[in-house]
């Protein structure tokens, strides 16, 4: 093991499950095939069951892929066990060692190097400095809090210098606040240190502000890779639109064609729109509009009705009828815009540009 | 689908590490030929005789004894009335204590030594003070009552002997799911309208039914299973046990007992699979979930007095009949001469050898349960930690090596190993050595071991083993630096479970043991058939001491040593 930072690539990857129930065997992970360049900050994302901890736990080694290869560098490490691969990974329940100090966690895994006492000693308070655990060495991890549990499992896990940090929804134990907090923490120790990581998360808010790529899946298959403006801002399905952020989607015909723009007919209107999913003429589209990139106003693009409007604080969020669908508005910074009450009629507006059919 | 490449890659992983592997190998011989064998010898015994090849035969013999048919009637009768009663008996003292506010602290306090009794003293000595109080001799019968030809021996000796040693095992199994029962259920329930007593009915009774059918299965299994209580005070009334004791030491038939073994396992084997994958598995499939907080005692004085004074009177009177033993000893003679003396304490050492028996026992037993507690813990965690092709097997052998009654197990090993495996002389020489009893110590002890291995285990979550894993340990170095450390309670108790459960145990070793090995219980049980109550009450005083300070020094550990210090400061 080494200090030098590793990608992983996946090559044509299937992992088989059986229900225990039906005993139906089932793909949790489907012929994928991913390449995580070394130094970045890979995020996999997607709903429960999609695949993405199973994905990581073969990076990891704790299962073994029934089809394909995996390689850490230019290395097949298919065949090596956890504990010979160069990977660390930091749980969710964080799995301290309950019967060591924070000291002895640390250095669990240096100790099995067989390293010398005072390289370890070294090695350790370094990290534990670069945690901002310093001077907690002595502490039972059950006499930390969970934000410096969380940090302990990081630092034991940077202290091996692994080629790849995995992290296995790593925040999800902690509370809202220290949520934001840690994961600027891990953002930054990982651009300090430079090391590739892997992330698992369900939580965009963190995917969005960690990762330089995100791995959207869905039912054990690669969904869309791209950088989070990339994904937010041009989803490859309908699948990607509804689970990054909020996403509604319009029915809409396309009468034609406008440069790379289609033209298309709602509600009795025409209007040209980026045309994402290269629609032609003829095609039922879905047009997708984000909560926060219409409001409602007394003039606009489309005639609907209001359903619902609640105050929630830092903005106002409707409901509104408009073209055979329910539309969710999040109107930010309402103070000086004139409010609308359910039944009363508005327009949607909205930048063309913003919109897009799938 | 092809799961093949995963599953070679598994293999792959597993026989990278080799003391992993050359522990399954190991574990699977010794499971095979110590559990499995045994076992299956007394099939081949009893279907293939030298002069007709496979036949039924040996069974149409046996079954044509009529002593033999009275002895499974015997045993169903005794059974199915001690798992009853043990049931319910443990029922009431579950409720009265996870339900009712008890005002005493000593109500409590003898609910604790009722429960503790059974597990550290020999399964039989209920026998004794059953003869010694209510007999022909008894203090209650002869001296209070001037009754003086009461026989406590047959039926309902057994009966209520066994009832009283098995119920705490069913109290304490009750206690734990009543304790899952989350009390807004019934708080809910009387919201609706619903007096207690129709709370108990409709609401805990239902949810506790596959619990109660549990624990009298399992009480069932162990009355069918025990040898010493029948034999101490069954008199003419022979069971199962007994009488394939008999067959092979007084009749010298061994393919009769193996295929007597035979039946009785079928019987034991049934219910054990009922109780283990039907019952256990819905009593705790309702009783999930952990109560949400702590439940309101039941302090109506209508309830509370009437069911403190049952529990206490009951739990008195199963204490009175344990401390009747150390006095049987110190008694000049019982029933006739209440001088105190320490005569038969003497005689216990002076003439009849006691020194001996109490090293020999000692020392096997010594020898054993630092074996079982590591062989349990090491199963425990493969069973519940790691995936492999054998898994299931270590698993199912090992929770079947429950299910054995001793005596079967007894009647295996002599048919297994007197000439050897498959009676080829393999190993021959392990018969009549201090070997073969360490090793049934051991597989008698297993399962229990196992089963606390197992659950504490559970508790643990499989990541921090993964972590340590993922870190560069092996399996061993994760073995050793973090599950038997966390699960240090649980080897310690399966440490001392197991020591007791050796030194107290009768019923396979009774059938093995050599002239060369003198053991306490096997004295014990003489001495109580032969009459001589002073002697044997002696013995028994000096075990429960032993095995006691056994339990007291492991409480002592764990309190100084045991994982609960860690979490706690």
């Amino acid at each position: 093991m080494s200090n030098e930072k590793k990608g992983v690539r996946l090559e044509h990857i299937s992992k088989i499950y059986q229900d225990p129930k039906t005993r139906k065997e089932f793909y949790a992970v489907k012929d994928t095939n991913l390449e995580i360049e070394p130094g970045t900050f890979v995020t996999l994302m997607g709903p429960s069951g999609c695949g993405k901890t199973t994905t990581l736990r073969m990076i990891a080694g704790f299962e073994s892929p029934d089809e394909g290869e995996i390689y850490l560098g230019e290395e097949p490490i298919n065949a090596l066990p956890p504990n010979k691969r160069d990977t660390a990974m930091v749980f969710q329940s964080y799995a301290l060692l309950p019967h060591y100090n924070v000291f002895d966690n640390v250095a669990y895994g240096l100790k099995l190097r067989k390293l010398s006492k005072v390289e370890i000693r070294a090695k350790v308070e370094n990290i534990l400095k670069l945690v901002q655990l310093e001077g907690m060495e002595e502490r039972m991890t059950n006499q930390l809090s969970g934000g410096q549990q969380q940090r302990v499992a990081l630092a034991r896990a940077l202290v091996m210098e692994p080629g790849v940090l995995l992290f296995d929804e790593p925040l999800s134990n902690l509370d809202a606040k220290l949520r934001v907090e840690m994961r600027t923490e891990i953002r930054r120790i990982q651009q300090k240190v430079g090391i590739t990581a892997i992330y698992v998360t369900h939580d965009q808010s963190e995917a969005m502000s960690l990762s330089d790529k995100i791995i959207i899946m869905s039912n054990g298959k690669v969904e869309q890779i791209g950088t989070p403006r990339e994904i937010y801002y041009h989803p490859k399905s309908r699948f990607v639109a509804d689970f990054i952020g909020e996403a509604n989607f319009l029915k809409a015909k396309v009468i034609g064609k406008e440069g790379s723009k289609a033209v298309i007919r709602i509600d009795g209107r025409e209007m040209a729109v980026n045309n994402y999913a290269d629609a032609k003429q003829g095609d039922e589209a879905s047009l997708v509009l984000r909560p926060e990139a219409v409001t409602l106003a007394e003039s606009g693009q489309l005639p609907c009705k209001v359903t619902l409007s609640t105050f929630m604080g830092s903005y106002q969020y409707y409901q509104a009828e408009a073209g055979g669908t329910t539309v969710q508005i999040t109107d930010y910074n309402p103070v000086n815009k004139r409010i609308f009450e359910a039944e009363q009629k508005a327009y949607l507006q909205f930048d063309p540009d913003g919109v897009y059919i799938l | 689908m092809a799961k093949g490449q995963g599953a070679q890659l598994e293999r792959k992983k597993l026989l990278a590490d080799p003391i992993m592997v050359t522990t399954i190998v190991v574990l699977i011989a010794f499971l095979t030929l110590f559990i499995l064998y045994p076992l299956a010898i007394l099939l081949v015994d009893s279907f293939v005789s030298k002069e007709e090849g496979v036949t039924l035969s040996i069974f149409q013999r046996v079954m044509g004894l009529s002593n033999f048919r009275r002895a499974i009637t015997n045993t169903l009768k005794v059974g199915f009335l001690v798992g009853i009663a043990s049931a319910l008996i443990g029922l009431l003292f579950a409720y009265v204590e996870v339900y009712v506010r008890l005002r005493t602290r000593a109500l409590s306090g003898l609910f604790k030594v009722v429960s503790m009794l059974p597990v550290v003293s020999p399964p039989f000595v209920l026998s004794l003070s059953m003869i010694m109080l209510f007999g022909k001799a008894g203090i209650i019968t002869r001296y209070l009552l001037k009754i003086y030809d009461n026989s406590v021996y047959g039926f309902w000796g057994i009966t209520i002997v066994q009832t009283l040693t098995f119920f705490p095992v069913c109290y304490m199994m009750l206690k734990g799911l009543l304790k899952n029962i989350d009390p807004s259920l019934e708080e809910a329930a009387r919201d609706m309208g619903a007096s207690r007593m129709k709370v108990f009915l409709t609401v805990t009774l239902p949810l506790l039914l596959p619990g109660i059918g549990n624990a009298f299965l399992v009480t069932f299994i162990e009355s069918i299973a025990d040898f010493a209580n029948p034999m101490i005070i069954g008199g003419s009334y022979d069971t199962l046990a007994t009488t394939i004791y008999l067959q092979i030491t007084g009749a010298y038939d061994k393919e009769g007992a193996a295929a007597m073994a035979v039946i009785l396992l079928c019987i034991t084997l049934a219910m054990f699979v009922v109780q283990k994958y039907y019952l256990e598995a819905k009593s705790t499939a309702t009783l999930t979930g952990k109560a949400s907080r702590a439940r309101m005692l039941i302090t109506d004085r209508s309830v509370t007095v009437p069911l403190s004074i049952l529990c206490g009177a009951l739990a008195l009177f199963v204490v009175l009949m344990y401390v009747c033993v150390p006095f049987g000893a110190l008694f000049k003679t019982w029933g006739y001469d209440f001088h105190l003396t320490f005569k038969w304490f003497k005689m216990v050492f002076t003439r009849y050898k006691g020194l001996k028996a109490f090293k020999d026992s000692f020392v096997l037993s010594l020898i054993a349960s630092p074996i079982t507690a590591l062989l349990s813990m090491i199963i425990s965690y493969l069973v519940v930690k790691r995936k492999f092709k054998a898994k299931g097997f270590i698993e199912a052998v090992s929770m079947l090596a429950m299910a054995v009654p001793g005596t079967v197990l007894g009647i295996g090993y002599i048919r297994g190993f007197s000439g050897g495996v498959f009676h080829t002389g393999f190993l021959q020489g392990l018969y009549g050595t201090g070997a073969i009893l360490v090793i049934v110590f051991i597989v008698r002890s297993l399962p229990t071991g196992t089963r606390s291995g197992i659950s504490a285990l559970r508790q643990i979550d499989k990541s921090i083993e993964e972590s340590a894993y993922d870190m560069g340990a092996d399996s061993f170095k994760v073995f050793m630096t973090v599950t038997l450390p966390l699960i240090k309670d649980s080897f310690l108790s399966g440490l001392v479970t197991s020591f007791v459960r050796s030194i107290t145990a009768i019923s396979a070793i009774i059938l093995l043991v050599t002239p060369s090995y003198l053991l306490i219980t096997v004295q014990i049980n003489e001495f109580a058939e032969k009459g001589s109550y002073g002697i044997a009450c002696a013995f028994a005083t000096i075990l429960i001491l032993i095995t006691y300070s056994a339990v007291l020094i492991m409480n002592l550990i764990i309190r100084y040593f045991g994982t609960s210090r860690v979490s706690s400061d």
